[in-house]
């Protein structure tokens, strides 16, 4: 007996029944509205050229967020091959006698004592977002992978070939730079 | 004993991977270590732990939002001119 499938393709309808999904499934890991947007639009290019591939086993959401998934790692690939960009303020000496030492300046503070009430609000999940957004390009892609999308470790080097104490060290300082961030913008105003 | 000697910029490396569950039980050992002479870093870790946890929790609550009408119709133009 032939497998039916029960899945279709309508690209007449893809703007109208999808194009909000993807473009909110990509802000939340480009940051960027008219990256967002391009993204989009090149998902659908590329559904159109490949809908005689399309083999009706999934629905035609998860058939275009499986090609957009591709498009967001094509975009992270090529930010993070634009090399030599703006150098980023470090937390810690570089060198001399108190080399791998806190800088005065970035020393942590104490957080009010309620810091951990009310971690869910539309407020906080904003101001993290704009921290996020401040951290340098390329540090916001490997802690975006990591830390919003969940990749494995190996993949994230895969994908964007860098090694693994290469991702630590970007972690690390992405870490640091969202944390001083929240603290000047949400903890201690 | 050196060994077990790290600076802050290498404690606060292992507290950011022990966020994700990756941090060796040697790091761990060296990290807590470091404690004791160091406030500073053992706050870095409270801290980032509870960033951890707001990361969590506001992952999925992203705002919501749509595309422009103006900006789906230029999207259906462009659609149809890549058809034809």
């Amino acid at each position: 007996m032939e497998n039916v499938s029960n899945h279709t393709l309508n690209p007449d309808k893809w703007i109208e029944l999808h194009a909000d999904y993807l473009y909110n499934y990509t802000i939340v890991r480009v940051n960027k509205t008219e990256v967002s947007k391009d993204l989009v639009q090149e998902t659908f290019f590329a559904g159109l050229k490949a809908m005689k591939n399309f083999e009706g086993k999934a629905s035609e959401r998860t058939w275009l967020i499986a090609i957009l998934k591709r498009k967001i790692i094509d975009y992270y690939r090529k930010i993070n091959s634009n090399k030599g960009k703006a150098e980023v303020r470090m937390n810690f000496y570089n060198d001399g006698e108190n080399e791998g030492d806190w800088l005065e300046e970035r020393v942590p503070q104490t957080w009010g004592s309620d810091a951990d009430k009310n971690l869910e609000s539309e407020e906080l999940g904003n101001t993290i977002n704009d921290c996020i957004g401040k951290l340098p390009e390329k540090y916001a892609v490997v802690f975006k992978m990591k830390t919003i999308q969940d990749f494995e470790t190996e993949e994230i080097c895969k994908e964007l070939d860098i090694t693994a104490s290469n991702l630590w060290v970007i972690i690390h300082r992405a870490r640091t730079q969202l944390r001083k961030c929240m603290e000047d913008n949400w903890f201690i105003k | 004993m050196s060994k077990f000697k790290i600076t802050c910029d290498e404690a606060t490396t292992i507290c950011d991977k022990s966020q994700y569950g990756k941090a060796t039980l040697l790091e761990i050992i060296k990290l807590r270590f470091h404690f004791i002479k160091c406030k500073v870093c053992s706050l870095y870790t409270k801290q980032n732990t509870l960033m951890t946890r707001i990361l969590k929790k506001n992952k999925n609550g992203h705002t919501l939002c749509s595309m422009s009408q103006e900006d789906k119709e230029l999207m259906q133009k462009k659609m149809e001119e890549f058809k034809s």
